[in-house]
């Protein structure tokens, strides 16, 4: 069975839209084929999973040569909140599910959700700022225990 | 490609064993189908799944995937997955006899 992948443990370590979307289609992806998928959120990636954070991800409007327009255009008061409102509503187009209802499908899927010890302490944050839909907040050698076996995406 | 043969059918099968002729299924392959895919029981709601899934290929020329299930088959992601353990969309697709459905979400 050298051949087919098991098990993957995704890591999504940034908070902005387009470097959460990746993490999220990648795990529900997985599931989708019968692997078995765990993520893990460490920094501001966090945002991801905070409560009242989940829901205003922006899209990265500043040092993302990815948008062809001036870096200092992107940091205008306002263009990331039109840039992410177009994004949405082009993807509400092709039906890909909001950060929310995203994470909360992939929870059903059967996924585990974690979040990084050291990135909560740093933040000053505890369980009850995530969604119910996170299991724990482990540290990065437990983190280790749950992936063994299983490939590691970084992102 | 690989060939077997199923309730009296040769079929053609895909490497990943998707059905290369779906008009070559028929309802009394299914729990054959079904226990290639480490399905033994089929339960109501597996059925309620196979036969939306065909019907959406049939209209829409690709089968669903599991998101599109969840919205529209009436039955929920949570319980997808525990009717298809190894993947809802996937599993379901080869035991309705159509080929795998393509999309990323």
């Amino acid at each position: 069975m050298g051949d087919t992948i098991e098990k993957v443990s995704i890591i999504i370590s940034k908070g902005s839209l387009d470097a959460i979307y990746p993490g999220l289609i990648m795990a529900n992806g997985a599931r989708a084929e019968g692997i078995e998928a765990n993520l893990f959120f460490t920094f501001f990636g966090l945002d991801a999973i905070h409560k009242a954070r989940h829901e205003h991800i922006k899209l990265a409007t500043v040092g993302n040569p990815g948008l062809h327009f001036a870096t200092l255009l992107g940091g205008l008061p306002g263009v990331s909140t039109v840039m992410t409102h177009y994004m949405n509503s082009k993807m509400e187009k092709l039906d890909i599910p909001s950060i929310p209802e995203f994470i909360e499908m992939i929870a059903d899927t059967g996924a585990g959700m974690y979040a990084c010890k050291a990135s909560v302490d740093l933040f000053g944050l505890e369980k009850n700022d995530f969604i119910p839909q996170v299991q724990d907040i482990i540290t990065v050698g437990e983190f280790y225990e749950k992936a063994a076996g299983g490939q590691i995406i970084f992102t | 490609m690989s060939t077997t043969t199923i309730a009296a059918t040769d079929l053609e099968l895909s490497d990943e064993g998707f059905f290369v002729h779906p008009e070559q299924w028929t309802e009394d392959m299914v729990p054959e189908l079904a226990r290639r895919d480490g399905i033994d029981v089929l339960t109501d709601a597996h059925w309620q799944v196979i036969r939306f899934m065909r019907a959406e290929y049939f209209e829409k020329g690709t089968g669903p995937t599991v998101r599109v299930l969840g919205k529209t088959s009436g039955v929920s992601i949570k319980q997808l997955y525990q009717l298809f353990p190894k993947g809802p969309a996937k599993i379901a697709a080869k035991i309705a006899g159509i080929p795998k459905p393509r999309g990323c979400i």
